[in-house]
């Protein structure tokens, strides 16, 4: 589980060539990633959604970080190396000049090869969105891909090399900041329709924000980094003020996100808060006792159908009870059969035990599926018609109301995860992740440990597979694939193993984003894929740690 | 010894195993029972039930062989991987899909000028060659991103990381060529069918059994008499004390990949001259059966990947007519894969070894 046990001198380290080849090489693999993003479609389908209304689009932006970036590190390599500026740059603009060159050399390939029965994507609306609308196949139009790539590679090259740093860090935070405000369009429209006087449709047109709007934004939030500097303050991340601030910050957040905005951000909201459940339970798992279970979605699936069979007004319903009643019935039974599943796993170690609950998680859901069980659980037609919570006489039906609800399940359950993680327990199942035979000579009973963390991750999975039947109103069986056990690690990975509000980040992060930026949806597992890896590569203890991963950061 | 003594002694044995056991070895225990009395009562069953003829069985077992070459063909690149790093790679099941899909596409040129249709024995080497190329140079990219990195480490990352790239290539692939399914083109005289002993068999079945057996003769070729396996064997046997005699340790196991993923590339063509439709996400489940197939075999042993592909094609495609007919389920054959799976995770509890491996130390989680 740590990541920082070495098992063996043997080191692959990579040589740093001259600042040159650097560049070329850095070029390139940019440029690979620009013609890899515009053929798997994902520049089309960005291409819809606008950043700075009628500026430039999702897919521009994206394109355009690439040159940027490969500028940005080919001149900071140079720099190191100790080149002048001037030539730093040039480099800088060489490596950009790559990246339009291989765009280049794909528009020339999709013009006249006609690459399109293997790449789909390879298609002259790609073309069109990637060159203005200039005449295809036009020598303009490669010039224009060149000259685009070589600018951009120079302007990165430029930020990093000639402007002083509390200026570049102003810059770069101000483009961050408009891109956010951007992109989160529907996020923050809604909060500002709440406003009076028409504010909401002065900053933000049908797909971005609008222009001028956006330089105010660039422009301030430029200024006040800059004056903030220059005052001389601290800044909160240093003083280490930060964690309790944003904590402060997200829990505001969290708790009127649904009053202030539209209907469709509850429901992503819901969404986040029914995953942040499921993470905290494998948080106790992964987490905590270090045990890699890729069946997770099991349990939310029992959860999930418990709740259906109890609650719904269908053929198939074995009771007609309320939520409440369901709701225990779900966790409990969710509880049992984490421990079913946890018992015969219990001496298959790391691989073979990602291997072996992935097993159990698919005979599960083919099982499910199969007409064999069809009788009872409704095989591929699922469970319909699951009626919805009723508190105090009022029927709990809209995205806003389920959210709460989830919210509170969350909010409970993560006191929970809280006080079982610094009880004895809690220091057990870490022992056992840092090393079984260990912990088991120091008088920890691995057995007892393990089948109590699998029931009570599974519990938790539960009890957010019954709030998903009730906001669904039916399961099916294709809503519970590898898929959703892979989201959940990557939430896990992506915020921080073993820490609960890594699990929140993860969730807003990995469930949030891609929902709230539709056009992405096709993408979001590539998405994950990358996220997945370039986490480890970065930042493998995750976006915000837990207490003991970071000691262990600092020690190694 | 006599009788007597023999009864004593495995009186004692169990004496002392009931001494030593806590109640998880009760249980396993009970499991292995239970399952061993639920196994041969559905074989009962089945057999009583007597729904399929002889020659029904046959054409399954014939069907079990070939698609169980092509798991054998996909464990072969999990076992080799294990044997030199200790560590599963989780993408290589999609390393086989890639490998297929560039087999697809050398096909379809190749179609164009009429050479598959007319000239199938010259056609199919080049296009495995097409498969083997580019499911080598993925599988390299593969050790370069998610394991060269994290070498000298113990760390979840490398399991991670393949998870991630898992999803890069399904997703990638998805977005590259499409959503749709994709069928490869004819391969002329090879699409018929031959009588042997009474069976009809498809010719693409014994063209892939074929072929499994000729890729993994070369295999052991290369792991027994080149320098280069004798540098991959002392690599999984010690890396340090390889390094220090002056095995390049890591152009091994860059080469360790590259022949699995060229080996994925021959299953993912096979599969596709048996099943005629590729889609960018049969990779995964396949490299799971795969993995269940090194499992089987004992991890780390090629033979042994070979016996285990065959053994669960055969388990398979015979378990649902033998087994699941016996307990008179409907429509067993959507429950092939609990089979599959089933046989996967009992493996992994209760021989981790395999069939021919040797008993590895406990590993570390």
């Amino acid at each position: 589980m740590s990541f920082n046990v070495v098992t063996s001198s043997f080191r692959v380290v990579r040589r740093e060539r001259e600042a040159g080849a650097e560049a070329l090489r850095i070029g390139l693999i940019a440029g690979v990633a620009a013609v890899l993003f515009c053929l798997i479609g994902a520049y089309v389908a960005l291409d819809k959604r606008d950043v700075v209304e009628g500026v430039a689009s999702f897919a521009a932006v994206a394109l355009a970080a690439i040159a940027l970036v490969a500028g940005y590190t080919s001149a900071a390599t140079a720099n190191r190396q100790g080149r002048t500026p001037r030539r730093a740059v040039l480099l800088a603009g060489g490596a950009g000049l790559a990246v339009g060159a291989c765009l280049a050399l794909m528009v020339l390939a999709t013009t006249n090869l006609g690459i399109r029965t293997i790449l789909v994507a390879a298609s002259p609306a790609l073309v069109r969105a990637l060159t203005f609308g200039t005449t295809a196949g036009s020598s303009g139009q490669i010039f224009l891909l060149l000259a685009a790539g070589f600018g951009l590679g120079a302007i990165g090259g430029a930020l990093a090399t000639l402007v002083p740093e509390r200026l570049r860090r102003a810059i770069i935070r101000g483009v961050f900041v408009v891109i956010f405000a951007g992109l989160f369009r529907d996020v923050f429209f809604s909060i500002a329709s709440n406003l009076p006087g028409g504010v909401d449709r002065m900053i933000y047109g049908s797909a971005g924000i609008r222009l001028w709007p956006a330089i105010l934004l660039f422009a301030a939030v430029v200024a006040w980094t800059i004056l903030r500097a220059a005052a001389g303050k601290p800044s909160a991340a240093r003083t280490g003020g930060r964690s309790k601030l944003s904590i402060v910050l997200l829990v505001a957040t969290v708790l009127v996100l649904p009053l202030i905005t539209s209907d469709f951000v509850a429901q992503v909201a819901m969404l986040v808060a029914l995953y942040m459940l499921m993470g905290m339970g494998l948080n106790i798992e992964l987490g905590l006792a270090g045990l890699v279970d890729l069946g997770f979605v099991a349990f939310f699936a029992v959860g999930a159908y418990t709740v259906a069979l109890l609650c719904s007004n269908g053929p198939l319903a074995i009771a007609d009870v309320s939520f409440w009643v369901a709701l225990p019935v779900a966790i409990v039974l969710a509880a049992v059969s984490g421990l079913v599943f946890g018992l015969p796993v219990l001496r298959v170690r790391g691989d073979y035990l990602a291997m072996a609950t992935l097993g159990l998680g698919e005979i599960v859901r083919v099982l499910v599926l199969s007409d064999a069980l069809a009788p009872v659980l409704g095989g591929s037609q699922g469970i319909i018609e699951i009626d919805r919570p009723v508190l105090a006489g009022i029927s709990l039906n809209t995205p806003a109301e389920l959210y709460y609800l989830a919210l509170i399940l969350a909010g409970a359950v993560a006191f929970i995860s809280w006080r079982l993680q610094h009880a004895r327990i809690g220091r057990a199942w870490l022992a056992i992740r840092e090393d079984e035979d260990v912990a088991q000579a120091l008088g920890i009973d691995p057995v007892a440990s393990k089948l109590v963390a699998y029931s009570v991750g599974a519990a938790f999975a539960g009890a957010a597979g019954a709030v998903f039947a009730v906001l669904v109103g039916s399961v099916f069986p294709h809503s519970f694939q590898l898929l959703v056990s892979i989201n959940v690690l990557a939430i896990l990975v992506i915020g921080g193993l073993g820490s609960l509000p890594g699990v929140l980040v993860g969730a807003m992060v990995l469930i949030g984003l891609p929902e709230l930026l539709r056009e992405f949806g096709e993408f979001r597992y590539l998405f994950y894929g990358v996220a997945l890896v370039a986490m480890m590569h970065i930042r493998p203890e995750g976006l915000w740690p837990a207490e003991s991963t970071k000691r262990e950061m600092a020690d190694a | 010894m006599t009788a007597a003594a023999i009864s004593a002694a495995v009186r004692n044995r169990t004496a002392d195993w009931w001494r030593r056991s806590i109640w998880v070895d009760h249980l396993m225990l009970a499991i292995r029972v239970v399952v061993a009395v639920l196994v041969l009562w559905g074989l009962a069953g089945g057999i009583a039930a007597g729904t399929y003829s002889a020659a029904n069985f046959a054409s399954f077992a014939m069907f079990g062989l070939t698609i169980g070459s092509v798991y054998a063909l996909i464990a072969l690149g999990y076992t080799m991987v294990y044997g030199i790093l200790r560590m599963i790679n989780f993408a290589h099941g999609d390393v086989m899909m890639v490998g297929s899909f560039a087999g697809l596409f050398a096909a379809s040129s190749l179609s164009g000028a009429g050479l598959t249709n007319d000239a199938p024995l010259i056609a199919l080497p080049l296009v495995l060659a097409a498969g083997m190329a580019v499911g080598a140079a993925v599988s390299v990219a593969i050790e370069r991103v998610a394991y060269r990195p994290f070498l000298h480490v113990r760390s979840l990352a490398p399991l991670i990381c393949a998870i991630g790239l898992s999803f890069v290539l399904q997703y990638g692939a998805r977005g590259l060529f499409g959503t749709r399914n994709r069928a490869y083109p004819g391969f002329g005289w090879m699409e018929g069918t031959v009588q042997v002993a009474g069976l009809t068999i498809p010719i693409p079945q014994i063209v892939a059994f074929g072929a499994a057996l000729v890729v993994l003769a070369g295999l052991l070729a290369i792991v027994r008499l080149t320098p280069l396996g004798k540098a991959m064997r002392a690599v999984s046997e010690d890396r340090d004390a390889a390094a220090l005699v002056g095995i390049d340790v890591s152009r091994t196991i860059v080469f360790t990949f590259a022949i699995g993923g060229a080996m994925a590339g021959v299953a993912g063509v096979l599969y596709a001259l048996v099943f005629k439709q590729i889609t960018v996400f049969m990779g995964f489940f396949l490299g799971i059966k795969g993995f269940a197939a090194a499992i089987l075999g004992g991890i780390g042993n090629l033979g042994g990947a070979m016996l285990g592909g065959l053994v669960l094609g055969l388990a398979e495609a015979l378990g649902p007519a033998l087994l699941l007919e016996g307990y008179g389920l409907p429509a067993p054959y959507q429950l092939k894969d609990v089979i599959g799976y089933g046989m996967l995770v009992l493996i992994l509890i209760f021989r981790p070894q395999g069939l021919l491996g040797e008993r590895l130390a406990a590993k570390r989680a």
